[in-house]
């Protein structure tokens, strides 16, 4: 029997009612794949790699927190953010061990080395932590909440608060600060930078660290609703490109746009079109972007050859 | 020089000799190779390193007893990771070079499908571990395929079983939430078939990947319908998240689920969120709820003390169990007709009023299985425990 | 070019005069797998090495030719040599569809869009239950058969395979000595000089994408024959990672080094059963250090070798 294309509409029930539902539901996932995107975005900008093991910050922030919490029965908020600080610090170890030593290498190179790392980091968090999923509880146990006919969790919440709070931090720190300026700067032109005596090494170094700070978070953030596992980097890590794509590689609002674009489209496209294909409407939007608008929503003109 | 040839010449003829001689005396009290592929690394471990435990247990408990009438059974077995293409490496291994009388596995559809016409070409037994009924019958015929034998009950059977408790609990309307896997689509497959014959409406069908982050919208969509329960059919995080966003969403519905759930793991992620769940599962996780008259209870109870003893802080898992029959069935049949693969074949379809961990196996020549719904009972998760639905 | 005559031909006697050698079913069964792979990592040696650009989605073609091979003899009963055809055929064309946007930006785009379509097919074989037979696969894929011979035992399939993979080295081999070859080293190595030299590069590109996409999708027919079997699960992102692997380990700049690195990557894991779990560390472990220390891959250490022996015999030789 062939699915109608909008069962709920033929079952009479309000569509709009569930609409609500699936936008606070596309948003809380679009919030994550927007913090990944950001990671993305960073590093892009600094050194025009395209680093892929950027979802395996994601599954370090959650998994070592999961660590600190249940196994060292620390609370939650120094288990967060010392998760947060020991992702911050393999993200440093593998610029300054992996793409360092090699700066002068092609970008295509760079970029299977960061795949290289990707898998390097899945293998360990297998040995370390086996293959199972571990739950972590919601930072604040309470009913959820009701919003018009939509349900919110209270972990929904903390998401979406906690990705505003991060997109803010971002902000001030590029537009307030020294370093921030001077990142802005090597993103621009790193000749120029390196002549005002901005050192373009370290200005690298600092991008990975921010970027796996930033992955960790959302990994720390989305464990209580999806569990996490040392393969749980990789789907997110795939979405997080394409709604770094989707914005416009390179823009920091466009990475978050692109997320939250993505997050809802599969929601929606789960409620009112079909389930099964929901994988690949992040994947889809990315070919036709390419195809009409390669330069993303909010990046600057694709050059062409 | 001449000498030396003529010395090399005798070496060689004695070593000729002697190989021979050894390969009689052999031959005597030759050993049974019962060849095993098993998922056991890769993405599906959880289910196959028990299987893994269970065999090796089993072929070293049956050593020490002796063997089966005098030979000793040397077991050889293959690691699959979970990957289709090394499962047929594998099996070729072990048919043309380890040349074993029979295989054992695997442990998933995915990687069982590609090595059946391995062995029904080579005409050897092969007793699985996984569910699908496409292992035994082949779909498009409907033919059971003579040298493919399964220990798994197949989803058709849990499926009778969980419409059946929704018709004596006046549940005819369902909607359905499953992963997009080998066994939520064989599952949803058989839940879509089997509906009409209990009467039962499917008022929507979702899906999930296996590593989605939340259900969130497939549950909404479910609570816009008007559905008595709700069957979830996966395994791994998936049915836990769908458990959560439930209780989130304050749906009142019924949550069924797969047997594909009866672990502890699967406790441990959904916490408080699985409490009220019911499912169909084999009988192992209720073992010591069961009525003294059960003709499995004592064996399960076996089973669970011997593999909890041997592999400390492992916890007995019911495909462990699907291994435990397959090595009993193989090796109750190689005691009975040998190793001569036809003779052996015929004795497994001969297999009747056999106690294992999955239930009471009769064999046929039409069926591979051997199973019935019962070899199923109705649990319910309470206070985190596995409760028997009396 | 003479090298790589010469290595062509050694490799044909080779594989000629290896079953002389080889008496299990089993290594048989492992070499029909090398040169499976060794076919897509061909073409995807002369899209990263000669023409710059990376697929991160050739798994995707992999299991296109696959699933067409599997659907079209399985579903609709089509001769699977036509079915094979069919597959190139319409592999081909996808590559163009996806080729033709993407090679006219500058950057990594055919990266991004291969991933994308490559996790789109993915999903489809997925879903597409009627035709694909959904996550549990297809089964029962008939033998290949050419002049009176069934290609089912694994010594006659090694054969096919291998033969294939001849024909398809040398066709390779011409085609990177031909002024083509040379142009498109040229393009990877500096794409606006190649451009104001008149080289048409989008072409020369797009040109080369589809060939590689093509080798794939007949080492996917061959994969569903010999396996006769399909299902999705070989046909993933982490696959398409993998032949990338075999490429750059193997060295991108050479297609004998890439046939290397196919074949290490494929039977290392057989030989060492002691890995398992570790396989995963040990895999990336060796993508970064090959990429930091030997970017020309083994092809490069053995010619650096085969250098540094030349130039001791020449010193020897001086000296007496």
């Amino acid at each position: 029997m062939p699915k109608p294309p909008f069962p709920c509409l033929e079952a009479g029930v309000g569509w709009h009612n569930q609409l609500i539902q699936y936008l606070v539901t596309g948003i809380t996932t679009g919030a994550i794949y927007a913090l990944v995107a950001l990671g993305f975005t960073i590093i892009y900008n600094a050194t025009e790699i395209i680093n892929f093991a950027q979802g395996e910050f994601v599954m370090l922030g959650g998994m070592i927190a999961v660590t600190m919490l249940a196994g060292l029965g620390l609370p939650l908020w120094l288990a967060v953010i010392l998760a947060i600080a020991a992702t911050m610090l393999i993200g440093l170890a593998f610029e300054r061990l992996a793409i360092r030593p090699v700066r002068k290498a092609s970008v295509m190179n760079l970029i299977i080395i960061t795949i290289g790392g990707s898998i390097l980091l899945k293998g360990a968090a297998m040995l370390i932590w086996g293959k199972d999923d571990h739950p972590l509880s919601a930072f604040t146990p309470a009913p959820p909440l009701h919003v018009f006919s939509a349900v919110v969790t209270t972990q929904s919440l903390w998401v979406m608060a906690g990705t505003v709070l991060a997109v803010i931090l971002l902000h001030v720190f590029y537009e307030r600060t020294i370093t921030g300026k001077a990142l802005r700067a090597c993103a621009f032109n790193p000749k120029a930078a390196r002549l005002c005596g901005i050192s373009v090494e370290r200005m690298i170094l600092f991008s990975f660290g921010l970027s796996a700070t930033l992955g960790a978070f959302a990994g720390v953030l989305i464990a209580p609703i999806t569990f996490t596992s040392y393969d749980v980097g990789t789907m997110l890590g795939l979405k997080g490109f394409c709604a770094a794509i989707l914005g416009g590689l390179g823009s920091n609002p466009g990475a978050i746009l692109g997320g939250l674009v993505i997050g809802v489209a599969e929601s929606l496209s789960s409620g009112y079109v079909s389930s099964g294909y929901k994988d690949a409407v992040a994947f889809l939007i990315l070919l036709l972007m390419l195809y009409f608008r390669p330069a993303g929503i909010l990046g600057k003109r694709a050059e062409k050859v | 020089m001449k000498k030396l040839a003529i010395v090399i010449v005798f070496a060689a003829l004695a070593g000729i000799v002697a190989f021979s001689v050894a390969n009689t005396a052999e031959k005597a009290t030759e050993t049974y190779k019962i060849g095993a592929v098993i998922d056991a690394t890769g993405p599906q471990s959880g289910l196959g390193e028990p299987e893994k435990q269970t065999l090796t247990m089993l072929a070293d408990d049956l050593n020490a007893k002796g063997g089966i009438n005098g030979h000793k059974v040397e077991l050889i077995l293959y690691d699959n990771e979970n990957d289709a293409t090394k499962s047929v490496l594998l099996a070729k291994k072990l048919v043309n070079d380890d040349k074993v009388i029979a295989v054992i596995g695997t442990t998933t559809s995915p990687t069982t499908m590609p090595i059946v016409p391995i062995l029904s070409e080579a005409k050897l037994p092969l007793v699985s571990c996984a569910a699908s009924w496409k292992i035994v019958k082949d779909p498009d015929t409907q033919q059971t395929r003579p040298w493919i034998f399964k220990t798994a009950q197949s989803d058709s059977l849990a499926v009778s079983k969980i419409y059946e408790w929704c018709s004596q609990n006046k549940i005819s309307k369902v909607a359905l939430i499953t992963v997009s896997n080998a066994f939520g689509d064989s599952g949803l497959g058989e839940l879509k078939r089997l509906a009409a014959e209990f009467k039962i409406d499917i008022l929507d069908e979702e899906k999930f990947g296996d590593q989605d982050p939340d259900m969130t919208a497939q549950m909404t969509k479910i609570k816009g319908t008007n559905a008595q329960a709700v069957i979830c059919w996966a395994t791994g995080k998936g049915p836990a998240i769908v458990a959560k966003n439930l209780k989130d969403l304050g749906m009142t519905q019924k949550l069924i689920m797969s047997h594909g759930i009866a672990n502890q793991k699967f406790l441990d992620l959904a916490g408080d969120a699985a409490n009220g769940i019911i499912l169909p599962a084999g009988k192992l996780i209720v073992a010591d709820q069961l009525p003294v008259t059960d003709p499995q209870r004592k064996l399960l109870i076996d089973y669970k003390t011997r593999y909890e003893a041997k592999f400390p802080g492992a916890k007995v898992s019911t495909f462990g169990g699907h291994a435990y029959d397959a090595f009993m069935i193989l090796t109750d049949a190689l005691k009975k007709a040998g190793p001569e693969p036809e003779k052996l074949r015929a004795e497994i379809e001969k297999t009747k009023k056999h106690a294992g961990c999955g239930g009471i196996f009769n064999m046929s020549p039409t069926d591979h299985e051997g199973l019935t719904k019962d070899a199923f009972v109705m649990v319910q998760i309470q206070n985190g425990k596995w409760e028997l639905i009396k | 070019m003479k090298r790589d005559a010469v290595i062509w031909a050694a490799l044909t006697l080779l594989v000629f005069t290896l079953p002389a050698f080889v008496h299990s079913p089993y290594y048989y069964s492992v070499l029909i797998i090398i040169g499976i792979f060794g076919i897509v990592v061909l073409g995807l040696t002369m899209l990263i090495g000669y023409a710059g650009q990376i697929s991160l989605g050739h798994a995707g073609f992999f299991g296109f030719g696959a699933y067409f091979s599997a659907v079209l003899t399985t579903r609709f009963h089509l001769d699977p040599w036509l079915a094979m055809l069919v597959g190139l055929v319409a592999t081909i064309v996808l590559a163009f569809l996806l080729g033709i946007p993407t090679l006219k930006l500058h950057g990594h785009y055919l990266a991004m869009a291969t991933l994308g379509l490559g996790m789109v097919l993915q999903i489809i074989f997925k879903e597409e239950v009627e035709l694909t037979g959904g996550p549990t696969g297809l089964t029962d894929v008939p033998h290949l058969k050419a002049f009176g011979m069934v290609f089912a035992s694994d010594q006659k399939f090694y054969f096919l395979v291998w033969i294939f993979l001849l024909v398809l080295y040398g066709l390779s081999i011409n085609l990177v000595h031909s002024r083509l070859g040379r142009a498109l080293r040229a393009i990877s190595s500096n794409q606006t000089a190649a451009g104001s030299l008149g080289i048409p590069v989008n072409r020369l590109k797009l040109l080369i994408f589809a060939v590689s996409a093509g080798y794939a999708s007949l080492a996917g027919s061959l994969y569903a024959h010999y396996l006769s079997f399909v299902n999705p699960s070989p046909f993933g992102f982490l696959v398409s990672v993998k032949l990338v692997a075999m490429v750059v380990i193997g060295g991108s700049q050479s297609l004998w080094g890439a046939l290397l690195g196919a074949g290490l990557l494929t039977a290392l894991p057989e030989f060492l059963a002691v890995l398992q779990d570790y396989e995963m560390l040990v895999y990336g472990a060796i993508l970064i250090v090959m990429m930091m220390f030997a970017p020309q891959g083994l092809a490069g250490i053995l010619a650096g070798l085969h250098e540094w022996v030349k130039n001791r015999d020449h010193k020897k030789n001086a000296q007496a």
